[in-house]
């Protein structure tokens, strides 16, 4: 079976790029959000890309993850994307209101 | 038709992910579209998760299953259980999460969207909301020391009939 918390962390240029688990829930939603973090400080990352493309379940695990990225970067000027969006995780990003900090970028 | 199942499990993240595809599987045979599924499964996800880190404030295991810590966290771990009952009448789910954790003060408030008494866990508060939005029905039960009950119900099937009518 996958390891549901394994996502995978890539810089390119100034970029953060996560790609993110089967399953993103509560369970290992915070090591996905320490993964993260640690690059955020160690490189110098300005924008962050969530790739959705592995991505079959979320829930509100998911939007906490976006919205906590969200708030360090933003003070300096980075941006959140979202890749591979499917249409059940648009529907959870219209309802939470996350399409108004996030930009889906069609692949 | 009428089906019936009844599960306890440890109030451990760990059984978020057990409690969701279990549901799933029992309502298979009901050819739920993939986006019922998909509400149904958030939906347990979201009331599962709130036992057990609200309820009985279990937070082992957060984000560390597999890790070196892993051990001392789960030590750790206040015991606990979720029930998590289903009850199929023909085409009718009716879903409920009961835990006799610390229970909820103010349910009304906990019900808002982006509300949490646990900003530092990073969850966004939308979980009474996601619960509303993707079931028909939501009903909390709570009361400070006497534990929370969560019932949703969700009739299956209707999915393709109103992508027909469209």
């Amino acid at each position: 079976m996958e390891q549901v918390t394994t996502g995978d962390f890539q810089v390119i240029d100034n970029c953060l790029l996560i790609q993110l688990p089967e399953e993103i829930d509560h369970h290992g939603a915070g090591f996905i959000c320490e993964c993260a973090d640690r690059y955020l400080v160690r490189e110098e990352v300005r924008d962050v890309v969530f790739d959705f493309g592995r991505t079959r379940f979320m829930d509100s695990s998911g939007i906490g993850i976006i919205m906590g990225r969200y708030r360090k970067i933003s003070c300096f000027g980075g941006k959140v994307y979202a890749i591979h969006v499917d249409r059940q995780i648009e529907r959870i990003f219209r309802l939470s209101g996350l399409n108004k900090i996030v930009e889906v970028l069609e692949s | 038709m009428r089906n019936e199942m009844e599960i306890i499990f440890d109030a451990l993240s760990d059984n978020e992910g057990f409690a969701r595809v279990a549901v799933a599987a029992f309502i298979t045979h009901l050819n739920p579209t993939m986006e019922e599924m998909a509400d149904i499964k958030t939906a347990v996800s979201e009331a599962v998760t709130n036992s057990i880190i609200h309820g009985y404030e279990n937070l082992c295991g957060y984000g560390r299953p597999g890790g070196q810590d892993e051990g001392s966290a789960c030590e750790k771990a206040n015991p606990g259980k979720v029930k998590l009952r289903c009850v199929l009448e023909k085409n009718i789910l009716h879903i409920e999460v009961t835990d006799s954790g610390k229970g909820i003060e103010d349910v009304e408030r906990a019900m808002e969207p982006l509300y949490t008494t646990k900003p530092e866990l990073e969850r966004s508060g939308m979980g009474f909301a996601f619960m509303e939005a993707f079931m028909d029905e939501l009903e909390v039960e709570s009361a400070p020391g006497q534990g929370t009950t969560v019932r949703m119900i969700k009739k299956i099937g209707v999915g393709g009939w109103i992508e027909h009518q469209c």
